[in-house]
């Protein structure tokens, strides 16, 4: 039955990372900030927490209900990752990215690995590299390769924009086996750091989120072992193979929508707090042509987070109920990257100077948020992929 | 009480419901809609196909005519969203007795409930109908310009409304006005003498809806017709429902937009390819596609909220909000998306347009 009211579990994950958040990240907000790619240290406490893991396997029927409150429901724990990611993020979007050992690398290696990698890999810190300078929304266009030799598999090119890739343990990098098998060639391997012919070769000096290390990768003729493959290294003659890859990205867009969801809502309730310090009471009653355009630009930034939240929501409990979510993860990303700028940008210009100001945080989310509309698929490719859903065309025709 | 698992999907009963809804939509409505706007009618028929639901009468208590049934909002939502994808005249008209009964429900006295529900939960739709707004720049249903004085035992009323449905072949008015420093709600006979109904309106939207403006001069009103009595009722959860009422009213007319202009664009071919293959039309698609999703959701959040029994001041407000903005551009992309066809009558993205506007601008239409 349709019910859209927080349960107690949900209120409580909620508030307690924001409490995490409030005590934690915001502190340090503006340090790191300042600081580009200086190491977060005070982050290293979550090394030892488990914040991404393998679902446990899932009990027989019966004792399935947790154990401290009877009747209490329990939210699947995707709608629990998007609630606690909203909250981190509502205290920093960089430093969320730079918690150790929950990078998407990690997602990937958690997705496919086997049980020898998992326990070989499991516990180390990943970044997931695939952009390239030649390839960016075209992600099966790529040309790094990989080519085996022997016992092991011989890497070369060049990844850039890979998010934690000073701070990570190893990387997952997306390679070619077979040019000519387009898209059927790629696989993803990974790579330990200190590895000869793999090196970090730069870090970028970015808009937003200065907090978190984005670097490039040169593979120079780099070795691993020929088990450091995820997946099968068959080339299958389907595309079957990068589709699995590209549902990786069904999990973790909801997470990325999550995101902005965070940031938004930060700034709105800077803004909320400077429109009640003035004396303006929102009231949610009167006919919004009859407030002033600050408080109808609130209400109508307010609803729009209400509907961002709901369809990142929706994607993530679809995929807690075993549903294919690849649509309604594609909606929830192009919404709340592209509206998240936008209320964000919206915030400083009602804030005045308080959002010029580097006193204040707003001209930060501001900065930070529009990475959301672009990592993971720009807010272009979101749209061209709810387009094709709905019209049921390919990608040939609608390019 | 077991809290309620947090959900998007809908229950057995709410899917049935729903499907029972838009096959008789589609029966019923899908080709005469055209006509019933151009000729400015609804077919009593269609409503009272409708009324055959049993939804409004269905949550009326069994001691008052009903079928005791427990109230849901949600449903209502999902009950509207169908009958407005349809289409939005037939919407308002065939849900209007229950915009008249519900607030009796929700806060009439024993009396009241007694003697104005029964006549209205027949087997044959009766009209009864409930009037809001008022003819003037800047109207507020909370700052109405609609008062009622109270002089011994008796409310003394003076005002004008206008936009109300089928006020003529209504025996019953529930009329909003403001009593100092209160927002109330008088049920009003037609037959009051101080009650004049004016000619039918001719408005942008919903033609085939005939709305009245209704005058009141000194219309007197009897202390005990006062909604709830000496206590008056819960102005503000009314006005919250009626919200969430029109937000959903919003997303069926704007999924019937959508779906008609995304069909159109696969089928429309210029420049030698459909011109869904481009990417400005395909863009504007998917847009409409989640928007239509997220006044949905917004909508069926608020109704949750009312389901639970908690006040939704600010959820109503939003959805509404959001409903209002988002089915003008819905609608509007609908006709952009049909280009110059889109601007001929023989095409409903021209109707949608119209109707659409409404969303925003009215208020008190309907009710979950
Ligand atoms: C801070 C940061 C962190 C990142 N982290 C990672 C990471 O960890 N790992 C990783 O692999 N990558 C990462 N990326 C890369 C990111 O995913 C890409 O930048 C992104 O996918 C876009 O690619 P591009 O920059 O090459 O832009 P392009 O693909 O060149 O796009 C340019 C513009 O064209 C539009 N466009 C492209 N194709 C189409 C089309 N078919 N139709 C319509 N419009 C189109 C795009 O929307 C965009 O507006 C990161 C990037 C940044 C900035």
């Amino acid at each position: 039955m349709i019910n859209l009211e927080m349960t107690q579990k949900m209120i409580e994950i909620k508030n307690g990372m924001n409490g995490v958040a409030q005590s934690m990240l915001r502190p340090i907000s503006r340090h790191y900030d300042d600081n580009e790619h200086q190491y977060p240290k005070e982050l290293d406490v979550f090394r030892s927490m488990k914040i991404m893991s393998r679902p446990k396997k899932k009990k027989k029927d019966g004792e399935e209900q947790n154990p401290d409150k009877p009747g209490a429901k329990k939210p699947g724990s995707n709608l629990a990752m998007t609630i606690t990611i909203e909250e981190m993020c509502w205290g920093d979007l960089g430093l969320l990215l730079s918690l150790p050992n929950a990078g998407l690398g990690n997602a990937a290696i958690i997705a496919v690995a086997t049980d020898e990698q998992m326990e070989q890999f499991g516990n180390k810190w990943a970044s997931m590299a695939i952009t390239e300078p030649g390839a960016g929304s075209d992600s099966g266009s790529i040309t790094t390769t990989a080519k085996l030799d022997g016992n092991e598999w011989v890497l070369n090119g060049e990844k850039i924009f890979v998010t934690c890739a000073e701070r990570c343990d190893i990387a997952v990098i997306w390679a070619t086996v077979d040019k000519s098998a387009g898209k059927a060639g790629i696989k993803s391997f990974i790579v330990e750091k200190g590895r000869p012919g793999f090196k970090l070769d730069k870090l970028e000096h970015k808009l937003g989120i200065r907090s978190n290390d984005t670097g490039t990768y040169v593979l120079d003729d780099c070795r691993i072992p020929k088990e450091n493959i995820l997946g099968s290294p068959e080339v299958k003659q389907s595309t079957e193979g990068f589709k699995g890859v590209m549902k990786t990205f069904d999990n973790t867009r909801p997470l990325v929508a999550s995101m902005s969801l965070g940031v938004t809502r930060a700034a709105l309730d800077f803004t909320r707090e400077k429109i009640e310090e003035s004396g303006i009471k929102l009231d949610y009653e009167k006919n919004p042509n009859n407030v002033s355009s600050l408080e109808k630009e609130f209400y109508l930034m307010e609803a729009n987070l209400e509907a961002m939240r709901l369809l990142t929501w929706r994607s993530a409990w679809m995929m807690d109920n075993g549903e294919f979510n690849n649509l309604e993860a594609s909606m929830a990303k192009a919404k709340s990257g592209r509206q998240g700028t936008l209320i964000c940008q919206k915030c400083c210009d009602l804030l005045g100077p308080l959002g010029l100001s580097c006193d204040h945080l707003a001209e930060k989310w501001m900065r930070d948020v529009k990475i959301t509309d672009i990592f993971e698929g720009t807010g272009q490719i979101q749209h061209l992929i709810v387009a094709r859903n709905i019209l049921e065309f390919s990608s040939k025709q609608l390019k | 009480m077991e809290e309620k698992e947090f959900s998007f999907r809908m229950s057995e009963e709410q899917r049935t419901m729903k499907e029972t809804v838009a096959r008789l939509v589609k029966d019923v409505v899908a080709e005469n809609a055209h006509d019933m706007d151009e000729k400015k009618a609804i077919p009593p028929a269609f409503i009272q196909k409708v009324w055959e639901l049993g939804a409004t009468v269905s949550v009326v208590p069994e001691e008052y005519g009903g079928y005791g049934m427990e109230h849901s909002p949600i449903m209502n939502t999902i009950i509207l969203e169908e009958l407005a994808y349809g289409d939005m005249a037939l919407a308002i008209a065939a849900t209007l007795p229950s915009l008249f009964m519900y607030p009796i429900l929700d806060g009439g006295t024993d009396d009241q409930k007694k003697k104005y529900l029964p006549p209205y939960c027949g087997a044959s739709y009766k009209p009864c109908t409930v009037a809001i707004n008022e003819p003037r720049f800047k109207f507020d249903p909370v700052s109405m310009e609609t008062k009622a004085e109270k002089r011994g035992g008796t409310y003394v009323l003076n005002g004008k409304k206008c936009f109300v449905p089928m006020a003529k072949d209504s025996a019953h008015l529930l009329i909003a006005a403001a009593t100092g420093g209160t927002n109330d709600l008088f049920i009003i006979a037609k037959e009051n003498p101080g009650l004049k109904i004016g000619d039918r309106e001719k408005n942008l939207g919903a033609y085939a809806l005939d709305t009245y403006p209704v005058i009141l001069e000194n219309c007197e009103v009897p202390a005990g017709d006062r909604l709830g009595g000496d206590q008056g009722c819960n102005y503000g959860t009314f006005l919250q429902k009626t919200r969430v009422a029109l937000s959903a009213i919003g997303t069926g007319v704007s999924r019937a937009s959508f779906e008609y202009a995304r069909d159109y664009a696969r089928e429309r071919v210029q420049f030698g390819e459909p011109i869904a293959f481009r990417q400005s039309i395909a863009f504007m698609i998917a847009e409409m596609a989640y928007e239509v999703d997220a006044m949905r959701l917004m909508t069926w959040k608020a109704a949750s909220a009312l389901e639970a029994g908690r006040d939704a001041k600010r959820e109503a407000y939003l959805a509404k909000l959001y409903a209002g903005e988002m089915t003008m551009k819905i609608t509007d992309y609908g006709v952009q998306i049909l280009g110059g066809h889109g601007y001929i009558r023989d095409h409903p993205v021209e109707r949608y347009y119209r109707n659409g506007r409404g969303i925003a601008i009215l208020e008190g239409m309907t009710i979950v």
